[in-house]
């Protein structure tokens, strides 16, 4: 078991004959992912990755055609809002948006919009997630993971992996790794993935790889107090960064003085969170909470 | 991007919100020609982006012309907080019956527009919000609809606008909004707001800061950029497509990735040592990427030593490797380096750090530490 994708996920990738598109895509496939189709306006009836996916058209073609029942997205930042709506319009139930630089304000619509119908939404600006052995979307390397009982959460690129590749090395294996996106508006919270993992039989701990800025760490720390009794460890990046940098003037006021590494930490360890001064610190963290 | 106070009052004009201009001035003589038109008191103001400018004397009054050249004598020059002032914006002064704060901000939390008024205006809002938080109202738009007429009307009852005013405070606020969504705004408030002793409502100062991910459709407000008031290193990291934020640190980072850069940044101070910067290389580095890094950290005479932290997904380790040893055999100065290459073919690019004598670790918590003791040797 896993969470949000498995090997019976049917991805199409929209964006999939562009070249960061077709390379992820590729890799993708020696995964083992089941790519149905791809599509890029204006190439439909061409084939993609040697001759491995069909390409429509439009999204609702390619739904129509191959069951495909998810999306990855890797069109440009100014194409990728459309491309969302587009996918979710297409009846797709799950959307994976890589793309990075989306503007705030067509996020904030294209939100609401998914939202309403019903659809999630993974990023944008995320690296995707991978249930390991089975199925991986996005850019995650695949090779860095083991199967094993670890859900993982992260707000990060490649700090996400430089986590996987630790818990790795020390022998603790990931049930699924997702990135959830850096952007100021993504369609799926730290909150939203704790509860997949809280309710998912083979997840038997919980790794969330935070950072400064806003207050999705906090909440996830009351969501945690509340709801999960799975154990927990955490890291936060951004103890040294400078105040002021990131965050907007007003934005302060909203979320009432929290934002800093040091107060999300105190949130989390309130929460009986282990929060790990290093990356490398978190598998020791998990096995003195009891983790195989 | 935060824009000036003279760029931010042009926008909001252009949307219809009530204000008087005023002129810009780079020198004293410019600014008594300036008051000379304006005719009357004005007010010399220090554009810079930094808060708190009134305080540092980057504001004064001026009741003639001849005033206004010596006022913007003393201004212009001026440092306030790290920052030379190049240009002042001369001002009607206005004769000021009541302040008001107005402010929009693109809220994360609850994934809206959200309005920020209060009554308490002319003080930070920040300081309002901690010594007085009722006099705050906060109000999300709805996202797909925006600002609706009620809306309005209850900003301006919570307010107080005096009900001659009220129409004027409706375009004052549409005009606000407007501007905010036409520009891709993250924050646009208006401080103050102001009634004056004749009875006009008018807005005395105004901040937009803009979303960096939209500019590429404005290619209008790009160009309102005041590269004054950036760090040159920062100038020319974005140029090389490079994120890049100064410290005051002695160890200079590399990185791809915001998080690992962050994260390599935390373990360097964990390990005994101060960053010298936020540097994020970027996906898919080349070797022209990581010589325009090197070039930007070694500009910095603070930097002893520097930590390269590349995981390798997509990009191959080898490549990095090579580009490392390429660019550094065209830099003038030299510091010891730690690099630190994880992932797709870290294996091969082993042998290469190796043979350009670079010093190599396998953990970051290690490479953290070597970057440190080498940053000590070579103090």
């Amino acid at each position: 078991m896993s969470i949000l994708v498995n090997g019976e996920t049917r991805l199409l990738v929209q964006g999939v004959t562009g070249r960061e598109g077709a390379f992820h895509s590729a890799a993708m496939l020696d995964y083992g992912t089941k790519i149905v189709a791809g599509v890029t306006p204006g190439k439909g009836g061409q084939s993609a990755l040697d001759g491995r996916v069909p390409v429509f058209d439009t999204v609702a073609e390619a739904v129509e055609q191959t069951g495909a029942n998810a999306s990855c997205i890797f069109v440009p930042a100014a194409f990728a809002p459309d491309a969302m709506l587009e996918a979710a319009d297409g009846g797709l139930a799950l959307v994976i948006c890589i793309t990075e630089g989306v503007p705030a304000l067509d996020m904030l619509r294209v939100y609401h919009v998914l939202k309403a119908k019903g659809v999630r939404l993974i990023g944008p600006n995320c690296p995707g997630l991978t249930s390991v052995g089975e199925a991986k979307v996005g850019i995650i390397p695949g090779d860095i993971h083991l199967r094993g009982p670890v859900g993982l959460v992260s707000r990060s690129g490649t700090l996400t992996y430089e986590v996987v590749q630790a818990m790795t090395d020390a022998g603790m294996g990931q049930t699924t790794t997702v990135g959830i996106g850096g952007d100021p508006i993504v369609g799926t919270s730290f909150v939203d993935v704790l509860d997949m993992f809280n309710q998912d039989d083979d997840t038997e701990a919980i790794v969330m790889i935070g950072e400064i800025g806003g207050d999705e760490e906090e909440k996830a720390a009351a969501f945690v107090a509340r709801e999960v009794r799975k154990p927990m460890a955490a890291f936060i990046a951004g103890r040294t960064a400078p105040p002021g940098r990131r965050m907007g003037h007003a934005g302060a006021i909203i979320s009432g003085g929290a934002g800093t590494a040091e107060s999300k930490r105190v949130a989390l360890e309130a929460a009986g969170v282990r929060v790990a001064d290093s990356p490398s610190h978190i598998p020791q963290l998990l096995r003195d909470a009891g983790v195989r | 991007m935060k824009l000036q106070e003279y760029r931010s009052k042009e926008i909001l004009a252009r949307h219809g919100v009530p204000l008087v201009m005023g002129e810009t001035a780079t020198t004293p003589e410019e600014a008594r020609a300036a008051a000379e038109r304006i005719g009357g008191p004005v007010v010399i103001k220090a554009q810079v982006l930094v808060g708190g400018r009134g305080k540092a004397g980057g504001v004064k009054l001026a009741a003639s012309p001849d005033e206004a050249a010596e006022r913007a004598r003393d201004i212009i020059g001026l440092d306030i907080k790290g920052t030379t002032v190049k240009t002042v914006l001369v001002a009607p002064a206005a004769d000021i019956a009541h302040e008001y704060y107005l402010g929009l901000i693109l809220d994360r939390a609850s994934r809206a527009i959200v309005v920020i008024a209060s009554a308490e205006g002319g003080v930070e809002i920040e300081e309002t919000a901690k010594t007085n938080p009722e006099a705050i109202l906060r109000l999300s738009l709805h996202p797909l609809i925006g600002l609706q007429e009620h809306e309005v009307r209850r900003v301006g009852f919570f307010l107080g606008i005096p009900a001659e005013l009220r129409k004027d405070f409706a375009k004052v606020m549409r005009g606000l909004f407007d501007a905010f969504v036409g520009s891709d705004a993250d924050l646009a408030e208006i401080n103050p707001l102001v009634v004056t002793a004749d009875g006009r409502l008018e807005a005395l100062d105004a901040k937009i800061v803009l979303d960096d991910s939209a500019l590429p459709r404005h290619p209008d407000l790009e160009a309102m950029r005041d590269l004054n008031e950036e760090e040159p290193s920062e100038i020319a990291a974005r140029e090389a497509g490079i994120s890049f934020i100064k410290l005051d640190g002695s160890i200079g980072c590399m990185v791809n990735g915001a998080g690992l850069a962050m994260t390599t940044m935390d373990l360097v101070k964990l390990a005994g040592g101060e960053p010298a910067n936020f540097l994020d290389i970027g996906g898919g580095a080349k070797a022209d990427r990581v010589a325009a890094a090197f070039k930007i950290i070694l500009d910095d005479p603070n930097v002893r030593a520097i930590l390269i932290n590349i995981f390798g997904g997509i990009t191959r380790g080898d490549e990095v490797a090579h580009g490392i040893v390429e660019a550094r055999a065209q830099l003038t100065r030299d510091v010891p380096m730690v690099v630190r290459i994880v992932g797709t073919n870290s294996e091969e690019a082993k042998p290469i750090l190796a043979e350009a004598n670079l010093i190599t670790a396998d953990s970051l918590d290690d490479a953290a530490a070597k970057a440190v003791a080498a940053a000590r040797g070579a103090a």
